[in-house]
């Protein structure tokens, strides 16, 4: 599949907004972080600020963006509209929890807070199933890319949560965690990868065209000498090289070096841990940026079966 | 919240369109009938039109794309004089009047001095019956249409065989056939016949099988590909032959009755009458009957001898052309063993295909219950056929050999009883014709304002027809009928520019080309036409002095003309698919049609023919002027309907005399455009069930086919086995008679007129002797379904399909010579290389390599950009074939059958050498793109064509 | 509405039939479709680049070739491929906006295009590649079984069948009711083993492509019938005919 990039930046954003927006909803009304103060308001600012980023870069990839209200209707049908709907009702709350904040009125902010990460967990969980849904991309069709929305949302979010928790001098609690998200990232990543580079294909061109009987198949001529959208967009095609590389800078870059980083600033503190939470959470961002992009550049669609044969 | 259902809105009976109107395709030659609909003035939908005996309401990939031929940007706005240097695309937009006064002018001169001075050269137009006799009536011998390079072999081959040929002249009974065995077809000029009547017979579950180096079209959906060598289907023919005179499996009645079989042939070696027939004191070729001795052949009780040696009356001795036709295919040369390597089919497979057929032929006979008539009156219950038909095309015509090939594959009919009987091969009506139908073709003795009388291109039956001088120089430019090629039946359109650039016989003032993109795909060589085009003598001028083109459209011919007279769109004109020439007709009847202009010109363009008319009076032809000098026809529909070419015959047969009551023969009726009109553009007659079979023989059909003006006589035309015309040639080849050739011809035709089928090397081949060892792949062409030669380009749609095309080759070849698909290749032979990007496939013969016919394009033609795919990754393959046989003793010939002139394309021989990685990304040859002609208009960047949407 | 309505038993399952076996390739099919469509309940069918490289329009049908088997033994087959109005079409149930839908009453799957955002959502999920994004307007179009041909009472009743079959010269192309199975599509499609494209997807095409027909080996047509002597008893074959009694 061809990267877009307005949806690999919305992505990004949104899934590290929606997992701060989820800490801070969480860790507050739990009294885990200050809800006092600036931190709370600068953060849910932060994550609003990402996943409205988000959202508009995602009307980029629209044809028709005026009409894109029109996409709250399918709730009922489509993960794309209850994606919608999902960050629509969610800015609710968050709003509410924002404002709350800012008035410092603790007791409407708990709930609100609460409400929020549910829903920020709930958006983000419907961004996954949009991908998992889609039967003919055998990569994203894969179990594990809905724990992986959910577990790398969170991982950018606590992340962010730790750049501003030692921004304001709260401790080291969100760097750990951050860490510790950052080493299940790379090993649910790592697992599904061995997983898809494993996995059987799930059509051959031989079923997509019922020949199969008569022997292996090959594409003789394609039907246009040019190529068009549905190549351009479904047969993009890495280098095998090239793919290996950027898995490894996700790997290493996108989450073992941020987690190492954060854990190496929770154990020195201070104004160095400020310095390294940066380096971490713009190593975990960029590498994010590059898994989303492997996302797509490594998923094959079956309609290139009919053009280049083969499985996928 | 919106729903979709509830808010789509789907106006499901919206009117196709406010106003339909029939006409007739012409996204191509097969004349498929059409419905038109039209909205607000503009083309909206083309449909196939279901009542139409051509296509049944079925339409091709080109004939549903041709609103976008019609709205093309490379059309052609208004009649161009050219200002600067041929080939630099400088013209001067020029009114009418000074395009008609300037042609007028260039022309009158022409022929006050010398009319073959005119080269008049026309493509697949459907109106050579006008052109012809305009030639003829102009006075110049030098006229001809495309036939020369398409298809003449299949034409001379059957007309001088059964009377009636392959192309578009005959075709397999769909409803019976049981058997159908095709050669070398990639799409036919049937294009649609033939894909309806596949389909028909595959639902039948009759056997298909195509004989094809490439299994792609039509035999990707035979039952049975036979992957031959390109070149040696004669071979094969002949092999099939051997089988079936070894296993004496042969239609004896039907060659005794419908065949020259019995005729006996003098045997006189060294004589002047040597292998021609004996004959009586009529003039009529005799049989030996076993009761009464030698007597005429057309006798009704005839019990002949087939086999031995007679003695004459006048006590010369003969054999009966069974006889010399049966010794010559049961030599051992043409046992399936000794041709299987040549033409890379087994042997045993050879042997099971001749034994299947003689089963369906002889085996499963199809019998109708359909009494009737025979020529000499005697009543028949039923209708006995041989459910095994053929048809054969380019594959077998365009090589060097293929005239004897095709003559082979009726002889294979005609044994296996299988012609114009139920389930066989059947003619198309106006034919069978006599044998050859006589006279010969006019062009001698041409004089300054004076008509030709006769047909131009016509049917030599021995020397004394040959267009040559005494020394045996030929008289027309091209050579045709002339000792290089005596039957040229259709010129040899691929000679003409090279000759007339040598001035071989003679240099020519005026070359008139319509509808022929000469300078690029039709040309052998590209580039070497455009030399020709653009050579120049000492004194500075062209040698080609003045060139006139009509074309509808910028193709790469139109920067060489000096006056482009812009031609209107299918769409936009009056047309006559006439029975004088190209007509519709069927196995079921004969039949026309007509094309009318559906919507108007929006340029300042004219119908071709109609400017034609014009000239024709401006130049005071006389069948084109009244008596007191004024034009007689208004314009092209004018002489449709009035026009004459015999008391009572004119271009349409439908509806004539003044109530048109009459058909085929009948006044002219002033009302007979609107008669067709009103019957969806075509007029056809039914045979009646009795008449519809064994034409050649059949007394009804005959009486009819006389009454309505098809023949002259209704007499029995008796098919040739043994053709007495080539062996005319072939004695005065050897001294005999006044009329001589040259002698570095006589080996020539000693060798090549045989009065039965042969099987050579084709010619270029055997030439290039032990050199052709460096080139070892057969290189051939296809046309492609979805593309007409050049003319599709210009189409928004068809050129998706087809914008650039590869190199195909069999992927077995090209992994051991480390050539992967998409890799660039030089595609080289003794004339040249060209580039191109190979394709792997499976089912193409290992020797063979091939491409789409004419997809590549010079750059900045047809109104594409200079970087469209045609121009770089397209490519011709005629860069790499030469019209020029290699150099021998004596002066050049052309690189084309030796009896037909016809061009041996599919002769060609390549190596495949990898490109370096630095040649690879864009075709070569790639010559400097042209530069469109004034008033083109600007081309969209996108196209969202929709009739329904008010402008 | 993108849900897809209930199935119910005996519903209409409009569709087409595609004989693998005849399909000569001649891109009819496709042609006629654009060209029907281009100014049909779908229009425009737009073409950038028209006249120059990178031409690229959007068509509802289109073309393919392939070989299967290897060498002789293979075979060449041409493969049109267009919506196949799925019984469980993803491409319905992933659109957020209800601009896709598919019809109760018929079965056939269409967009409508003044509500379509143009997310392409649908396009990654038709695994068949059928669905036509037309960038010039920014929505996406496809196949609509020719909804504005086979309703249409304009059209004389014969032809009220979508344009590629109407135009198919090989006569390669059927349409019919797929839910009943008296239909002679249905019929067809038992009788040949028609079958339905990636199954292992779940999407159940309605459309079925009848595959090529296996080729029996060819039959031995047997001895000859010829009464006389064994061929390799004659040494000369000629002298079959000497004496042979013939007329006319
Ligand atoms: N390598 C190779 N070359 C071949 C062949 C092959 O098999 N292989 N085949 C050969 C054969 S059989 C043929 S017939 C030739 C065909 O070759 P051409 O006869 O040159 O055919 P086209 O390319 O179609 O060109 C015909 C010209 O007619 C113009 N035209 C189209 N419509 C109209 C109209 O309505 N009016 C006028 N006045 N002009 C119009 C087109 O614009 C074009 O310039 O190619 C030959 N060349
Ligand atoms: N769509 C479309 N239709 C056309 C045309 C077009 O350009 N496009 N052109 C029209 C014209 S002008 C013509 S002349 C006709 C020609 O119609 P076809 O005769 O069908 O012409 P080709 O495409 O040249 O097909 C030649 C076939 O012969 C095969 N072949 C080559 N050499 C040999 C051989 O030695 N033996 C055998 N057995 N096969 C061989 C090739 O592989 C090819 O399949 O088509 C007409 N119809
Ligand atoms: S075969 Fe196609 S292009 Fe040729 S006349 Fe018929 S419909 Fe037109
Ligand atoms: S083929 Fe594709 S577009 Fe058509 S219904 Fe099935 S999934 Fe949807
Ligand atoms: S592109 Fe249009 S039809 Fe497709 S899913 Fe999006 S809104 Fe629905
Ligand atoms: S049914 Fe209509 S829209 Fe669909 S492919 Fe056929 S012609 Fe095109
Ligand atoms: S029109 Fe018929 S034969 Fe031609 S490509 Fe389409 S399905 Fe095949
Ligand atoms: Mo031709």
């Amino acid at each position: 599949m061809k990267p877009a990039l307005s949806i690999v930046f919305f992505t990004v954003a949104s899934g590290a907004g929606y997992g701060l927006l989820f800490w801070l909803g969480l860790l507050l009304p739990a009294g885990l972080l200050p809800m006092a103060g600036w931190f709370g308001v600068a953060g849910v600012a932060v994550a609003l600020g990402l996943i409205s980023a988000g959202l508009l870069s995602s009307l980029a990839h629209l044809g028709r963006p005026e009409r894109a209200w029109r996409a709250l209707s399918q709730w009922r049908s489509s993960w794309l509209s209850r994606e919608g709907v999902a960050a629509l009702a969610t800015f609710a709350p968050a709003g509410v929890f924002f404002l709350a904040l800012l008035a410092g009125r603790e007791g409407v902010a708990a709930p609100a807070g609460l409400l929020a990460a549910v829903g920020a967990a709930a958006t983000v969980y419907c961004t996954g199933m949009i991908y998992a849904s889609l039967k003919p991309i055998r990569q994203w069709h894969h179990p594990l890319v809905v724990p992986g929305y959910l577990l790398f949302g969170a991982f950018t979010g606590a992340v962010l949560l730790a750049l501003l928790a030692a921004a304001f001098g709260l401790g080291a609690g969100p760097a750990l965690l951050a860490a510790l998200l950052g080493a299940a990232g790379l090993a649910l990543k790592r697992a599904y990868w061995a997983s898809v580079d494993a996995g059987p294909p799930i059509a051959t061109v031989e079923s997509a065209t019922g020949l199969g009987f008569i022997g292996r198949v090959r594409p003789l001529d394609p039907p246009h000498t040019e190529t068009n959208y549905l190549l351009r967009e479904m047969a993009f095609r890495i280098a095998r090289v090239h793919a290996a590389r950027l898995r490894r800078i996700v790997l290493s870059a996108g989450f073992m070096l941020p987690a190492l980083l954060l854990v190496a600033a929770a154990l020195f503190g201070g104004g160095g841990a400020l310095l390294l939470t940066w380096a971490a959470a713009l190593l975990a961002l960029g590498g994010m940026l590059v898994e989303r992009w492997l996302m797509f550049a490594e998923a094959t669609h079956t309609v290139t079966l009919y053009y280049r044969g083969g499985s996928v | 919240m919106p729903d979709g259902s509830a808010t789509d809105r789907i106006a499901y009976s919206a009117p196709i369109g406010d106003e339909v109107k029939t006409t007739t395709c012409y996204m191509c030659a097969c004349r498929c009938g059409i419905r038109v609909h039209l909205k607000d003035g503009r083309v909206r939908y083309i449909e196939g039109n279901p009542d139409h005996p051509v296509n049944r309401g079925v339409l091709c990939g080109k004939g549903s794309a041709g609103i976008m031929t019609h709205y093309a940007p490379a059309r052609l706005t208004a009649p161009l004089l050219r200002v600067g240097p041929r080939g630099s695309g400088e013209f001067r937009e020029i009114s009418w009047e000074e395009a008609m006064e300037t042609a007028t002018s260039w022309l009158r001169e022409v022929r006050e001095r010398d009319p073959r001075r005119l080269a008049f050269f026309t493509g697949r137009d459907q109106s050579q019956s006008l052109t012809g006799f305009w030639a003829a009536q102009f006075g110049t011998p030098n006229f001809a249409a495309h036939g020369g390079f398409c298809s003449v072999n299949m034409a001379a081959g059957g007309l001088y065989t059964v009377g009636g040929s392959f192309w578009e002249f005959g075709e397999p009974d769909w409803e019976h056939a049981r058997y159908f065995m095709m050669f070398g077809v990639a799409e036919d000029h049937d294009s649609n016949p033939m894909k309806l009547g596949i389909a028909r017979l595959k639902a039948r579950g009759a056997k298909v099988v195509s004989v094809n180096p490439v299994r792609t079209g039509y035999s990707a959906v035979a039952d049975e590909w036979v992957g031959i060598r390109p070149g040696t289907d004669g071979l094969f023919i002949m092999a099939l032959i051997h089988e079936l005179l070894r296993e004496g499996r042969v239609d004896d009645q039907f060659l005794i009755r419908y065949t020259n079989a019995p005729w006996l042939v003098v045997q006189n070696a060294g004589g002047a009458d040597h292998g021609l027939f004996a004959r009586d004191d009529q003039g009529r070729p005799l049989a030996f009957d076993r009761a009464r001795g030698a007597i005429a052949a057309d006798a009704a009780d005839l019990s002949p001898l087939l086999v031995g040696e007679v003695t004459l009356p006048d006590g010369r001795r003969a054999r009966p052309v069974f006889e010399l036709m049966a010794a010559r295919y049961l030599d051992p040369a043409y046992a399936p063993e000794a041709v299987a390597d040549r033409c890379g089919i087994p042997a045993h497979r050879i042997r099971r295909l001749a034994r299947e057929m003689a089963s369906i032929a002889f085996d499963q006979p199809v019998e109708l219950p359909i009494p009737w008539t025979d020529v000499w009156g005697r009543r028949h219950p039923t209708m006995l056929g041989r459910p095994v038909a053929f048809h054969a095309m380019r594959g077998i015509s365009a090589h060097s050999n293929g005239f004897h090939t095709c003559r082979a594959l009726h002889l294979l009919q005609m044994l296996l009883g299988a012609v114009d009987t139920p389930g066989s091969w059947r003619y198309k009506s106006p034919f069978p014709r006599p044998i050859p139908p006589g006279p010969g073709p006019a062009g001698k003795g041409s004089r300054p304002n004076t008509p030709l009388s006769g047909n131009i291109l016509a049917f030599p039956q021995g020397p004394e027809d040959l267009l040559v001088e005494p020394d045996g120089t030929p008289i027309r430019i091209d050579h045709a009928f002339s000792w290089e090629a005596p039957l040229a039946l259709h010129g040899m359109m691929h000679s003409v520019i090279g000759n007339a650039a040598r001035g071989d016989p003679y240099r020519i003032e005026v070359l008139f080309l319509f509808m022929a993109n000469m300078a690029w795909n039709s040309a052998m060589n590209p580039l070497e036409t455009i030399r020709c085009l653009t050579a120049r003598d000492a004194s500075g001028e062209y040698v080609i002095p003045r060139v006139i083109y009509s074309d509808a459209y910028f193709s790469e011919t139109v920067p060489y003309a000096d006056l482009i007279l812009p031609d209107t769109t299918y769409l936009e004109r009056w047309d006559c698919i006439s029975l004088l020439d190209r007509p519709i007709g069927s196995a079921h009847g004969p039949a026309d049609a007509i094309r009318q202009p559906v919507v108007k010109p929006d340029r300042d363009v004219r119908p071709f023919q109609e400017v034609l008319i014009e000239l024709g009076a401006r130049l005071g032809l006389p069948a084109f002027v009244k008596e007191d000098g004024s034009p007689r026809y208004r314009d092209y529909a004018d002489y449709m309907v009035h026009h004459e070419r015999a008391p009572g015959i004119g271009p349409l047969a439908g509806w004539r005399g003044a109530d048109g009551t009459k058909h085929g023969v009948g006044e002219p009726n002033p009302d007979q455009l609107r008669r067709y009109i009103e019957n969806g553009c075509f007029w056809r007659h039914h045979l009646a069930p009795e008449e519809s079979y064994f034409k050649h023989a059949n007394r009804l059909y005959l009486e009819n086919a006389k009454a309505m003006g098809l023949l002259g006589k209704a007499e029995q035309i008796v098919l040739q086995i043994y053709s007495e015309p080539l062996q005319k040639f072939r004695l005065a080849a050897e001294g005999h008679g006044p009329i001589q050739p040259p002698d570095h011809l006589r080996a020539r035709l000693i060798a090549y007129c045989d009065p039965l089928p042969i099987w050579y090397e084709p010619l270029e081949q055997a030439a290039q002797g032990e050199g052709l060892q460096a080139y070892p792949f057969s290189a051939v062409t296809q046309r492609p379904m979805a593309m007409y030669h050049s003319w599709g380009s210009m189409n928004a749609w068809l050129r998706q399909i087809h914008g650039a095309n590869k190199l195909y080759l069999s992927r077995a070849r090209a992994e051991a010579m480390g050539i992967a698909a998409d890799d660039w290749v030089w595609v080289e032979s003794p004339h040249g290389r060209v580039k191109a990007q190979v394709a792997l496939m499976e089912g193409v013969q290992p020797d063979t390599v091939w491409t789409w016919n004419a997809i590549g394009k010079r750059a900045g033609a047809w109104a594409l950009t200079p970087d469209a795919p045609e121009a770089t990754r397209g490519f011709l393959l005629n860069h790499v074939i030469s019209e020029w046989l290699p150099a021998q003793a004596g002066p050049r010939l052309a690189n084309a059958d030796p009896i037909t002139g016809q061009a041996a394309w599919y002769d060609l021989r390549v190596r495949i050498v990898a490109c370096a990685p630095e040649e690879a990304g864009a075709t070569e040859p790639r010559p400097e793109p042209l530069s469109p002609p004034p008033g083109l208009p600007p081309r969209p960047s996108i196209l969202r064509y929709n009739a329904g949407q008010p402008r | 509405m993108t849900s897809l309505p209930e199935p119910q038993p005996g519903a209409k399952k409009l569709g087409l039939v595609i004989d693998l076996d005849t399909c000569v390739g001649c891109h009819a099919c496709a042609t006629n479709c654009k060209e029907w469509n281009t100014s049909g309940h779908m229009a425009p069918l737009p073409d950038h680049n028209p006249y120059s490289a990178g031409a690229e329009g959007v068509w509802f049908n289109r073309v393919h070739s392939y070989e299967a088997g290897e060498g002789e033994a293979g075979r060449t087959v041409h493969f049109p491929r267009s919506c196949l109005h799925c019984e469980q079409p993803a491409c319905v149930t992933v659109c957020p906006t209800g601009a896709s839908y598919k019809r109760a009453e018929d079965g056939i799957v269409l967009v409508n295009t003044d509500i379509c955002i143009g997310c392409q959502l649908c396009a990654w999920a038709c695994p068949y590649g059928a669905r036509e994004f037309d960038e010039d307007a920014g929505v996406m179009k496809k196949c609509t079984l020719c909804i504005d041909r086979i309703y249409n009472e304009t059209i004389p009743e014969a032809q009220r069948v979508p344009a590629c079959v109407a135009t198919c010269p090989a006569q390669a192309r059927h349409f019919g009711d797929l839910g009943d199975p008296d239909s002679a599509v249905s019929k067809l499609v038992a009788e040949r083993g028609g079958i339905a494209l990636m199954p292992e997807l779940g999407y159940a095409p309605v459309n079925r492509y009848l595959p090529p027909r296996r080729r029996a080996p060819a039959p031995d047509p047997g001895p000859p019938r010829d009464p006389g002597p064994l061929p390799s008893q004659i040494k000369n074959p000629l002298l079959r005919w000497v004496d042979k009694v013939l007329s006319r």
